[in-house]
């Protein structure tokens, strides 16, 4: 009864009869949901402050804007340019999306009735909701004790035990006795997971597979823990070990009236550093019973807290037996929900603003479930600026060039930029969210590979290989995931692909066509043709030289050579070098069609003797040298090496001698001091970036000459963070 | 019956009338542009299956193809060994050089490639050892001239003066800028009696130079290898000149003829390098690293010539029509509508009809003197007159041809003569009629006109022919031979026959040594003409030398001509 009470406290701020609302969740809790005869009391929202950025606050706008609702929007210093701070009627300036106090105000000052916190920032932050309510702003989210309970990991634990909702099963307790602790592991059943209560980051924890090894992992265990963390440590804790563990989730929806439905459930076991990156409903491999049971078990866990608004349950599916077990639940619209909209055809967004104005779910959970049956299966993929080959690593920097798929309703793309904006490091960096439905899942994971490839980013790393690798993998298509997805099949999803020889061709002749502009497509017959006896083309053959600059790529490193003999305009013969001193691959009687609508992006169709080929090679209007090749739904990035004489003439110097900032960055910590002698791969400095640490490490050996910035400064990309002393007997250019 | 409308009254509107048909009068028809300008368009009869077509073709292919060979040879420039040392020392192939120095996309218009075949019994010098032609840099239409270091060095036999005069000739007669990528050991000395003293010889290349700057046509050149005594004056004599430094030289005297002479002792880099020229004496005007580097800059010079720029894509700004469409036949089957038997006769309105823009030829005087063909056509929008042969010299021909130029030259309409020519009729009759005084008024007629001329023989060009036809000694900015061409006083039979007649004993090698001295190929190692072409690039090579002719600062007014007098 004490969550029951917990509830009433909650209520007595709600205008609706306690015995009303009590009757209603055991309705809706236990049989389908079936909205109350009770009369709402609606209040239309007519004003909004989107307290968010990007894509969220443009997808917020966007159903606001539908519904009568006017917009205003908040921007930092940083997104002042940024799309949502242009796309809403008024835009108001604040230092911090943290800041709820300058929210608060603002709302206030502009009279804004009602405030939707989207995800991340304040969305979950209960006291921010509480000082909203206090302010008379309708807060667009659960109420803030719900969201309070949800938030102690402990507290939600005990509740969702009490409720009947299955948590993972563990021993807390002070029996600390080898048997006692083996008798609670035999309970919970092996593999079983051996923590220290004061441990973390790995220290003391061992997975026991069966009671056998149990008292010698646990001997184990205690003195690595007692060594790490001192008196007290070696107190263990006892929890079920899940070894295939997926992630799967509920959304949930309730309204005041104490109705709550499951939207579905979303699989998203497919995770890089622990995020999301690939979210789908409905589940793969999932029985029906097991389904319904998920969704059952995530209204009981909203009810059983009072919520109102959208939520999320989140339960960790054990691969193996089936079970699964309550994690958290997330008290906001998630970044997936459009996964659930798709699947369902809602918007979760308007039912949002309904909710918050007082109105029922305009949906039962029958209504639901028999849309669901008909709409089939969607996923979303998130578009991350980051570069999967580098761990992942965050990227930032200026879209030079996008283009992307078309929408319909079937492919929906979610995004906070256009082409031209900059990613800023300063905040997350999801692009955008593409999502697409199928009638089934196997169509709908094709369909996304497909528009992925029409995906095209140029101006900072992203995600998109490596999403159309996951699309192709068989484990995904055949829904053999879980959170260790990518570890699992990291050779398949790493494996480096080949690079046509026509992509190298495709860049040497989107070279020329720019440099021609838009002579090649005028036909003037009299120049750029063969002329007189002999091999008259020498006088227009011309060697282009490419690095591929791709890691993912066989080629990664590798200097391509490609002479282009122009014999007539737009008919083209090409010979591909590769390093290795293997054949070269000759192509012959190419037809090229090139066309430059910017200085930026050249389009070419070009048939080869058997095929035709489209391409877009992007060249980046700042760094010339920097080639992008969008051809046959992949991309290829390629430098173009500059001629011999650059160097000298120009007076460069390739310095080895200094190590600069490879993204715009923090410096937190420098490792060395000035002066010091450093081994190659030596830590020089530590920098954050993207909420990331990273360690720069020495290119070589030598002695630091200058330290270029101090702790907390803040750099550009391209920024010298360290000086070398210059090697004596280096060679000395001419005299 | 009267309907006049009194003066200033406003015309009623009369209710529509039939006019009775007896007093209809004459109206004129409605002719649509396309109906008026069907009278042009050349009709083409050429049967491409037939067993004379065919065997023209076999032939005219057999000399293409033995041209062919020839030229991909000397295109290789000099000895395999020789080009491996070029380089090994980081030198770019004379080739590649004008390569990477014209705007890609763009063709070069090489001139006489031929030049120096089998010309000289103890050695071989291909092209001449000099790469000349015509080139698009920076949009400019520029003369470019390469020595081949890698023949002989670089140095010049009497026909690389030749050649070079030859390509400054060009490019003053069409206002060309003139680029020279230098790579020479200047003369060659054991002929030095061929390229020194005389007047078109060495030192005119420098009178040329100096010339053409006061005339305004911009010089640049480019040292990339040795400027040796006299060839120190190229870039001397030069508005701008590059150097490569290690490896262009310029000095009046090299180390060892200054140890002779001096006793003193001197690197080639300190005496003539390019950093010394570039810093201390101000010989040269921009140092490059290498041979690429050097052309970056000489484009750059070139871009800042303040020429009018004829890009690619449109054509220069004296071309009156942007647009143009190409011939209603394909150029490939002059092959087999051209004789190398030059007793058959080639048909030449379908020649006409294969070079000139829609195969359009506005005829004058189509059944006056038939065996010359007058007419207006355009190349690639350019408008010009052409004058063709289509069989022997006759009075009235003559006087047609000496009208039509008389058009031309007053409307400042260049002229493309199509040579096939055995000469003027003689005979009794001929004579009679004054075909010496007729001839030459075409003569007199193709020397004066002031409109730059082009010719391509096609076929013959022998005797008086020649002349009236203009031939090289009559200027054309360009002349050009096809595979199949002969060049002579007349032909080899005629001349035995001549000779017998006036008693002579005749040689029997004579013949055979006249046949081969007509050849086409024999013609252009000796730079009688600017090159052997294809007969399917004709369009080509006109249209680009009529850009060249027309293009840039070139200004070519109706009515310039002053003829003189002709005989009456």
């Amino acid at each position: 009864m004490r969550s029951l009470k917990r509830t009433t406290h909650r209520l007595g701020r709600t205008s609706v009869p306690l015995a009303l609302r009590r009757s209603t969740r055991n309705i809706t809790a236990s049989t389908s949901s079936s909205p109350t005869t009770t009369t709402p009391q609606v209040t239309p929202l007519t004003t909004l402050l989107i307290a968010n950025r990007g894509e969220i606050a443009l997808r917020i706008a966007r159903t606001a804007k539908q519904m009568g609702i006017r917009t205003t929007t908040l921007y930092t210093p940083i997104d002042a340019a940024s799309q949502h701070a242009r796309a809403s009627p008024h835009a108001l300036s604040l230092p911090s999306y943290l800041d709820g106090e300058a929210i608060i105000t603002l709302a206030k000052r502009h009279n804004i009735q009602a405030l939707h916190p989207g995800y991340g920032f304040l969305s979950e932050n209960a006291r921010f909701a509480q000082r909203c309510a206090e302010e008379g702003i309708v807060f667009v989210g659960p109420p803030a004790q719900a969201m309070a309970d949800m938030g102690d990991k402990a507290r939600s634990k005990e509740i969702m035990t009490k409720a009947g909702v299955p948590c993972v099963p563990g021993y807390h307790g002070e029996e600390q006795a080898v048997d006692q602790l083996g008798a609670r592991a035999k309970e919970i059943g092996f593999p079983v997971l051996l923590k220290s209560v004061k441990g973390g980051g790995g220290k003391g924890m061992r997975i026991v597979r069966s009671a056998e090894e149990f008292e010698a992992q646990l001997k184990s265990a205690r003195q690595e823990a007692r060594a790490s963390f001192g008196e007290g440590g070696e107190v263990m804790l006892v929890e079920k070990y899940v070894v295939r563990p997926r992630h799967v989730e509920v959304q949930v929806f309730a309204d005041r009236y104490g109705n709550c439905v499951a939207l579905g459930e979303r699989d998203c076991s497919v995770q890089r550093r622990h995020q999301k990156i690939l979210e789908e409903s409905p589940a793969p491999l999932l029985d029906d019973v097991t389904r319904k049971d998920l969704w059952d078990k995530a209204r009981t866990a909203a009810l059983a807290v009072g919520y109102v608004g959208a939520g999320t349950v989140e339960f960790i599916l054990d691969k193996d037996d089936g079970k699964f077990y309550f994690m958290e639940m997330n008290t906001r619209l998630q970044v997936e929900h459009p996964v659930s909209e798709m699947v369902t055809g809602t918007d979760l967004v308007e039912w949002q603003f309904r909710v918050a104005a007082g109105e029922k779910l305009p949906m039962t959970q029958d209504e639901i479930e028999q849309a669901i049956l008909e709409r089939g299966a969607a996923i979303e993929a998130r578009i991350y600026a980051e570069n999967p080959e580098k761990g992942f690593f965050p990227d930032s920097g200026k879209l030079v060039h996008l283009s992307t798929p078309s929408t319909n309703e079937d492919v929906r793309i979610d995004a906070g930029f256009v082409e031209g904006d900059t990613v800023s490091e300063a905040y997350d960096g999801m692009i955008a969210k593409l999502i697409v439905r199928g009638k089934d899942r196997e169509t709908a994971i094709r369909k996304m590979e497909l528009a992925l490839r029409e995906y095209e980013v140029v101006g900072l790393s992203t995600n998109i290989e490596f999403l159309k690798k996951l699309c192709r993998s068989k484990a995904f298509i055949e829904g053999d995931v879980e959170t260790g997805f990518i570890e699992k099949w990291r050779e398949e999803l790493f494996a480096p692909r080949h690079t046509e020889d026509e992509v190298f061709v495709q860049a040497a002749i989107g070279l020329l066509g720019r440099e021609l502009g838009t002579a090649t497509q005028q036909v003037d017959s009299l120049h750029g043709a063969a002329l007189g006896f002999g091999t008259a083309n020498v006088q227009n053959t011309r060697q282009f030289a490419f690095r591929v600059r791709d890691d993912a790529k066989e080629e990664a490193g590798d200097v391509v050579t490609v002479t282009l003999t122009q014999k007539s305009p737009g008919l083209f013969d090409a010979v591909v070098t590769r390093p290795g001193g293997g054949e070269p691959v000759s192509l012959s009687n190419i037809v090229a069609e090139t066309h430059t609508p910017s200085l930026t992006r050249t389009t070419l169709t070009t048939f080869y003797p058997t095929t035709r080929v489209e391409t877009t090679v992007i060249q980046d209007p700042a760094y010339n040298e920097k080639l992008t090749i969008f051809q046959h739904g992949a991309k290829t990035e390629l430098d173009l090496l500059p001629p011999a004489w650059f160097e000298k003439a120009l007076g460069l110097k390739e310095v080895a001698s200094s190590v600069v900032a490879p993204m715009p960055c923090k410096v937190l910590k420098n490792e060395v001091e000035e002066g010091q002698e450093v081994e190659k791969g030596a830590p020089l400095v530590v920098i954050e970036s993207m909420k990331m640490e990273t360690v720069i490490r020495s290119p070589q050996k030598g002695v630091i000459k200058k330290l270029a910035h101090k702790e907390g400064d803040i750099c550009k990309a391209g920024t010298v963070l360290v000086l070398f002393e210059e090697a004596e007997d280096s060679e000395t250019k001419d005299s | 019956m009267s309907t006049t409308i009194p003066a200033f009254a406003r015309p009623k509107p009369v209710p529509a009338q039939r006019t009775p048909t007896s007093t209809r009068r004459g109206v004129a028809t409605f002719t649509p542009s396309h109906q008026a300008s069907a009278i042009s368009v050349i009709k083409s009869n050429v049967d491409p299956s037939s067993p004379e077509f065919q065997e023209n073709q076999r032939l005219m292919d057999e000399a293409i193809s033995r041209l062919e060979t020839l030229t991909r040879k000397v295109q290789e420039g000099g000895p395999a060994k020789a080009r491996e040392k070029h380089l090994l020392r980081k030198k770019m192939l004379p080739r590649d050089r004008v390569t990477a120095l014209i705007d890609p996309g763009t063709t070069f218009l090489e001139l006489s490639p031929l030049a120096g075949h089998e010309l000289y019994p103890e050695a071989d010098v291909p092209a001449g050892g000099i790469i000349t032609g015509i080139g698009v840099v920076e949009g400019v239409t520029c003369m470019i001239v390469a020595n081949d270091s890698t023949v002989k060095g670089g140095t010049y036999y009497p026909i690389t003066v030749k050649k070079h005069l030859r390509a400054q000739a060009v490019a003053q007669e069409n206002n060309l800028p003139c680029i020279y990528l230098v790579d020479s050991g200047g003369a060659n000395l054991p002929h030095q009696a061929d390229v020194f003293p005389d007047k078109e010889h060495f030192g005119r290349i420098f009178f040329n130079q100096a010339r053409m700057s006061a005339a305004g046509i911009p010089q640049i050149s480019v040292v990339m290898g040795p400027c040796t005594a006299g060839g120190a004056y190229v870039p001397a004599m030069s508005d701008e000149s590059i150097i490569v430094q290690e490896q262009g030289h310029i000095f009046l005297a090299g180390p060892p003829l200054v140890k002779a002479a001096t006793g003193e002792v001197v690197s080639p880099e300190d005496l003539g390098g390019g950093k010394m020229h570039s810093s201390v004496s101000g010989v040269t005007d921009y140092l490059a690293v290498d041979d690429a580097h050097a052309i970056v800059l000489a484009r750059r010079s070139v871009s800042n010539l303040n020429w009018p720029s004829q890009s690619t894509s449109s054509p220069s700004v004296q071309t009156p029509h942007q647009t143009f469409s190409e011939p209603l036949y394909p150029a490939e089957e002059l092959t087999g509508i051209a004789s190398t038997n030059l007793r058959k006769p080639i048909p030449i309105h379908e020649v006409i009809a294969r070079v000139v823009d829609g195969s359009v030829f506005s005829e004058f005087k189509r059944d006056y003197g038939t065996t010359l063909v007058t007419g207006f056509a355009h190349i690639y929008g350019q408008r010009v007159g052409i004058v063709a042969n289509n069989g022997v010299l006759l009075s009235s021909s003559a006087l047609k041809g000496a009208h039509f130029i008389e058009l031309c030259a007053q409307r400042g309409i260049p002229l493309v003569f199509l040579q096939n020519i055995s000469g003027f009729m003689v005979g009794r009759d001929a004579e009679r009629e004054g075909i010496a005084k007729n001839g030459a008024k075409l003569v007199a007629a193709v020397a004066c006109a002031d409109v730059p001329k082009f010719t391509v023989v096609i076929g013959g060009s022998y005797g008086a022919g020649n002349y009236g036809m203009c031939g090289r000694a009559y200027s054309p900015r360009f002349m050009w031979m096809w595979p199949n061409a002969r060049v002579g006083v007349m032909g080899g039979e005629q001349l035995a026959a001549v000779m017998e007649t006036v008693g002579k004993t005749v040689d029997p090698e004579l013949k055979a040594r006249i046949e081969r001295e007509s050849d086409a190929v024999y013609s252009s190692a000796r730079l009688w003409d600017d090159g052997v072409i294809p007969p399917a690039h004709t369009r080509r090579y006109l249209g680009l030398g009529l850009r060249a002719a027309m293009g840039g600062r070139n200004e070519v007014k109706p009515g310039d001509t002053r003829f003189g007098v002709f005989r009456m």
